[in-house]
């Protein structure tokens, strides 16, 4: 298989020596036959050792696996009868998002995701999955339309943040970002986000206020990107292994934290791997996810939503008010 | 009296009064009674015009010669925008921790207090403007570049809840580098928690005025920032999502001088209104009772 990441490379020179063994069993008519056994066995043990002790660098790279599937990937496996709409209808289509409606066993729901290129042209097309002011209008007006017709929203979030461009500025970035969050904590139907790649900073979040946020097992997501951080903290861009670790940006990490609900499991060794079994994966924490809130009628949906995001956050209080009983810290006039 | 609450320490350019006394003071070996005091004058850090620092904070810290606004913190800022009498601060006493126990970062909030003598990066509480009362908040880019990590977004928060609850217009002047890296994703979930109070707030018909000083970057720009009913910006603040430096290096080319300011935000209809530190007061408390209808119509 191509594409091994260098965590992965001593099982890729084990498969090789063992296909080495087998060839030579073959040309000269020797059987290794116990041998090889043995060394699959061993192959098997080295396999779990590895796959099973992915570091947050590691998940860094298959995060970004050139082969890792798409939104549009996924979308196709997940769901059936996707029809993608277009454009924001003030200013253009941005294909560094996509959206539309597609029924998910069944039922219809509006999805949404970011898209990044599947090759060279295509990621250029798609400003590599990194979204302009336009791009997040869409999706808004997609889940808006989503909330008029009662449709569940479900979103893809893997991007390495919204595109930092003169033209992203001067439309409004910002706003656009700012503007999403705000108005998908309102929506009066349930949101279930799932951070299927990289979920990077105020681009990721702009599609990842949801009632549920769920991410799949090599996943990653921060505030800037391990790159960023390292090139601003420790002055060298080429540390962001050092500062994927600090930065605690894994699913795992994340899960402890409360920032997200559920960890969506991936095929051993990464969803690029098997597209259909990471696409089942999700679909089945999506549905039961979706099952549980379908009770919640549009007020309990945006308190839930609510709750969610508001207990966010570690700090301390002054010893001094901490002392004094809850009603009377909130009532200081 | 706020004025006492003005810290002594100076955070724009000062000429040391040694140079000066050298230009014709008595001569460097002995050097008796100072007869200029330290931090008499100051420098403008865009024009470089020198003018006496008394007279540089009678105008707020407005360049009289070029106009360049200086940079507030976050006490002079309320100093110059309430009325004297009647601020009660709101959590003044919440302070970070280091959920992530990420390097060097429980220090560098220790080195950060001292040097401003602030806990933490945002001031919130209750006061009024020309006699109407509001819920404030008031970002200080002196502590730590402004950055919004768990406490920021909590203060903030609570403000707006308690602005919800009270039915008080809200006024939050914003100043940040953006979400505080060292607190990783509980700071990117800030965002989410502010602007979701916002939309309970702006939902229960409360109004949001929002102004932008310089600069006003990143996670804070792209949250709470962004969402005023009304939006206002010093001249010449930098406000954006990106830096300029990260943009250049994205799209190869050499940004212009005026890119991401406040004129440049206006002209591209970002904002509400740019307006000049000395008729900031007095057009916040237009707006406020342009939306005063308890006499109803």
């Amino acid at each position: 298989m191509a594409g091994e990441l260098p965590f992965e490379m001593p099982l890729v020179e084990m498969r090789k020596k063992i296909a080495e063994l087998k060839q030579f069993g073959e040309e000269k008519g020797i059987d290794f036959t116990d041998e090889i056994l043995r060394l699959e066995e061993r192959y098997r043990v080295l396999a779990d050792e590895i796959y099973s002790n992915i570091s947050a660098p590691q998940k860094m790279h298959l995060a970004r696996h050139h082969g890792r599937p798409t939104s549009l990937d996924l979308i196709g496996l997940i769901f059936t009868d996707f029809l993608e709409l277009h454009g924001d209808r003030q200013f253009g289509d941005d294909l560094a998002v996509v959206g539309g409606i597609a029924k998910l066993n069944g039922r219809p729901v509006t999805v949404v995701g970011q898209q990044r290129g599947k090759d060279t042209k295509d990621n250029i097309q798609r400003f590599f999955g990194s979204a302009h002011p336009e791009g997040f209008r869409k999706a808004m007006r997609l889940m808006k339309q989503a909330e008029k017709f009662g449709r569940p929203v479900i979103t893809f979030i893997d991007t390495k943040g919204a595109y930092p461009g003169n033209t992203a500025e001067e439309r409004g970035q910002s706003e656009a970002i700012a503007r999403n969050l705000y108005e998908m904590s309102m929506l009066a139907v349930p949101v279930i986000c799932v951070i299927i790649g990289e979920g990077g900073s105020g681009g990721a979040l702009a599609l990842a206020v949801g009632n549920r946020v769920l991410m799949l097992e090599h996943a990653i997501y921060s505030a800037i990107s391990p790159n960023g951080a390292a090139s601003i903290l420790w002055k060298d861009a080429s540390k962001a292994e050092q500062a994927a670790e600090a930065m605690k940006i894994t699913a795992a990490d994340l899960l402890e934290m409360e920032v997200i609900e559920e960890i969506v499991p991936e095929p051993r060794g990464g969803a690029h791997h098997d597209y259909e079994a990471a696409a089942e994966s999700i679909r089945d924490a999506v549905w039961r996810h979706l099952q549980e809130l379908s009770s919640l009628d549009a007020a309990e949906l945006q308190e839930d939503r609510y709750r969610k995001f508001r207990k966010i956050g570690e700090f301390a209080e002054g010893s001094q008010e901490s002392e004094l009983p809850e009603e009377e810290v909130q009532s200081v006039e | 009296m706020f004025k006492d609450l003005f810290q002594k320490k100076r955070k724009y350019a000062t000429i040391p009064s040694e140079r000066l006394e050298r230009s014709g003071g008595p001569s460097e070996g002995e050097r008796p009674k100072r007869e200029i005091p330290e931090g008499l004058m100051s420098k403008c850090s865009k024009c470089g015009t020198i003018q006496y620092s008394k007279e540089l904070e009678k105008n707020l810290k407005v360049c009289p010669a070029c106009g360049h606004h200086m940079r507030l913190n976050a006490l002079e800022r309320i100093a110059v925008t309430l009325d004297p009498e009647g601020f009660i601060e709101f959590d003044s006493e919440m302070t970070s921790v280091d959920p992530l126990q990420f390097p060097g970062y429980a220090s560098k909030l220790e080195q950060q207090r001292s040097k401003t003598g602030q806990v933490e990066a945002v001031i919130t509480g209750q006061g009024t403007l020309g006699g109407h009362p509001v819920i404030v908040a008031v970002m200080n880019f002196e502590f730590f570049s402004g950055s919004m990590g768990s406490v920021v977004g909590e203060k903030i928060t609570r403000a707006v809840e308690e602005a919800t609850e009270k039915k008080l217009p809200l006024l939050i002047f914003s100043t940040s580098g953006g979400a505080r890296m060292q607190e990783s994703i509980l700071s990117l979930m800030q965002m989410a928690k502010t602007s979701a109070a916002l939309a309970r707030f702006g939902e229960s018909g409360g109004l949001y005025i929002s102004v932008i000083t310089d600069p006003t970057t990143g996670g804070v720009s792209a949250s709470f920032a962004s969402l005023g009913d009304i939006i206002i910006a010093e001249p010449g603040a930098v406000f954006g999502f990106a830096g300029r430096i990260v943009i250049e290096q994205t799209i190869r080319q050499k940004l212009p001088d005026d890119f991401q300011t406040a004129e440049f935000n206006l002209q591209h209809g970002q904002l509400d209104l740019v307006v000049h530190r000395k008729e900031m007061r007095s057009t916040l408390i237009k707006l406020l009772e342009l939306h005063d209808v308890k006499g109803g119509f």
